[in-house]
């Protein structure tokens, strides 16, 4: 097995009394692709800000290559930077155009220069088919293009693993297949990523390992066909009956595969 | 065509009096407001910090500034510390720190504003690109806030000369006052002379104000 990238022992995460992340236990490994599912409210969310330093943590340990990951100190700031996350929520900096989204950590933060970063953030938008809207700003785009963007903005810091946060669940349905197919092109090009996703059919696309995640805690850990098919918790097998219905009825308007049946 | 007396404008140095009077208008609310958006940058600031007590210290000073008519802190200003310190002021400096109290507190509630309405995510996503709390400030958070901030600061420079108009009842001559001066001159001359003399105020007010309103409404149009 590769190199692992990221570890999470026992870790603890409380809000006040709360205690909303219950001794997860996680390895990721180089170019793997793990999707997180499960209701909502269960920590998913919680899990992801957690590995990226944007709160502080309770219990247990998370190391990025062997180093320890801690809110505020200063060596996590520096490990952030080998994290790329995209976030549910539009994030774009509405007064920088696109290319100055993308190149402005590169430049202030990693010190490079202006036009290497430049470059590669127009070679890019254009993998992506947005290279006419280098000089736009955020207000000019749509929604799914909004989300590209950040995908991109994340990618031109090199980061050795990737976050994501339903990043499609705040779109129009027809945008969300846009930027799905940029995530699975990462996933081929063996980026390491970390998503949540309530798109059941794109996480069995796109996992290598699917973690059910319920009350805190990871329920049940699975190859992606292993767990859609044959769930083994019952914490699974309801929340994956929720879905299988949302596509019985689905089918009963006459526009669904014979699959999906399958696993009622 | 009605008398309206416009002509003792033209008599002596009427003209260039009301024109000096404009002035003094725009020189207090000039010097005002570039002292008052610093202070209220920082006061603006206090008000968004987490501890309560300097929260609430800045929060009283606002309500009090905002509820208190101008004319009554004029006055309280100007012949208050005469009588109770035994300072003498002079009308012009009274206005300006009337102005500075006033326009502190106004600036300080925009500040204020423009800061809470970056939301949350903008600073997580800085953060999340590895830039550092400065960097963060420097490069997302303050240029959006400046681009909220500068149309409605322009607009509080437009209220301020237009509430010059009250220091003339601590003694400033200002553009008002010479007017009233020039009607009185001529009462005997010109008895009509109140309305062209009015008229010609309130187009120089307008002349003032207007291409400085325009200026936001372009700058609010731009950055929106
Ligand atoms: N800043 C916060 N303060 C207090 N409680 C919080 C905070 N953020 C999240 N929580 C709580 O933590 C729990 C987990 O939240 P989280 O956002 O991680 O869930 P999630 O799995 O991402 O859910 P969803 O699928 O709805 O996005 C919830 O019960 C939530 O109420
Ligand atoms: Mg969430």
């Amino acid at each position: 097995m590769a190199e692992p990238i990221l570890e999470i022992e026992q870790l603890i995460k409380e809000y006040g009394q709360n205690r909303v992340l219950d001794g997860v236990n996680l390895t990721v490994h180089k170019g793997e692709v793990i999707v997180i599912v499960g209701p909502s409210g269960c920590g998913k969310s919680t899990l992801l800000r957690c590995i990226n330093a944007l709160e502080d943590i309770q219990g247990g340990i998370i190391r990025l290559h062997g180093e320890e990951i801690q809110k505020g100190s200063a060596s996590s700031q520096k490990l952030r930077q080998k994290i790329g996350m995209v976030f549910q929520s539009y994030d774009l900096f509405p007064h920088l155009t696109v290319l100055d989204n993308i190149t402005l950590a590169p430049v202030k933060v990693q010190k490079r220069k202006k036009e290497d970063a430049a470059k590669e953030a127009m070679e890019l938008l254009t993998r992506i088919g947005l290279a006419d809207k280098a000089n736009s700003y955020p207000r000019q785009l749509s929604g799914g293009q909004k989300q590209r963007v950040a995908i991109v903005r994340a990618l031109c810091m090199h980061p050795e693993i990737l976050l994501f946060d339903e990043v499609t669940a705040a779109l129009d349905p027809e945008m969300v297949r846009e930027v799905l197919d940029v995530m699975l092109d990462l996933a081929r090009q063996g980026k390491t990523m970390l998503i949540v996703t309530h798109e059941m059919s794109f996480a069995r696309a796109v996992a290598d390992r699917v973690i059910f995640l319920d009350q805190g805690n990871i329920v049940e850990e699975a190859k992606p066909e292993e767990f859609f098919e044959h769930p083994k918790t019952e914490r699974a097998q309801k929340f994956l009956h929720v879905f299988s219905f949302d596509q019985v009825k689905k089918q009963e308007e006459g526009n669904c595969s014979e699959q999906s049946e399958s696993h009622l | 065509m009605p008398d309206l007396g416009i002509e003792v404008l033209f008599k002596g140095t009427n003209m260039l009096r009301l024109l000096q009077g404009l002035w003094v208008a725009m020189r207090i609310s000039l010097i005002s407001i570039a002292v008052s958006i610093p202070l209220g940058i920082i006061v603006g600031a206090l008000m968004t910090v987490k501890n309560m007590a300097v929260k609430a210290v800045s929060k009283v000073y606002l309500e009090v500034i905002r509820i208190m008519p101008q004319l009554v802190l004029l006055f309280l200003v100007y012949f208050g510390t005469t009588r109770a310190m035994g300072i003498n002021l002079s009308g012009e400096l009274a206005s300006i720190i009337v102005f500075v109290l006033w326009g502190t507190a106004e600036m300080g509630d925009l500040v204020r504003g423009a800061l809470i309405s970056i939301p949350k995510h903008q600073y997580e996503s800085s953060q999340a690109l590895g830039l550092t709390k400065s960097q963060t400030y420097l490069y997302i958070i303050i240029p959006q806030t400046l681009r909220r901030l500068l149309p409605l600061s322009i607009n509080l420079i437009t209220r301020m000369i237009k509430t010059t108009s009250l220091v003339l009842m601590i003694g400033v001559v200002e553009m008002l006052k010479v007017a009233q001066q020039i009607i009185e001159a001529n009462r005997m001359s010109s008895p009509n002379a109140a309305f062209g003399v009015f008229l010609v105020v309130f187009v120089l007010y307008f002349l003032a104000c207007w291409p400085i309103s325009m200026l936001a409404r372009y700058l609010e149009k731009k950055w929106s």
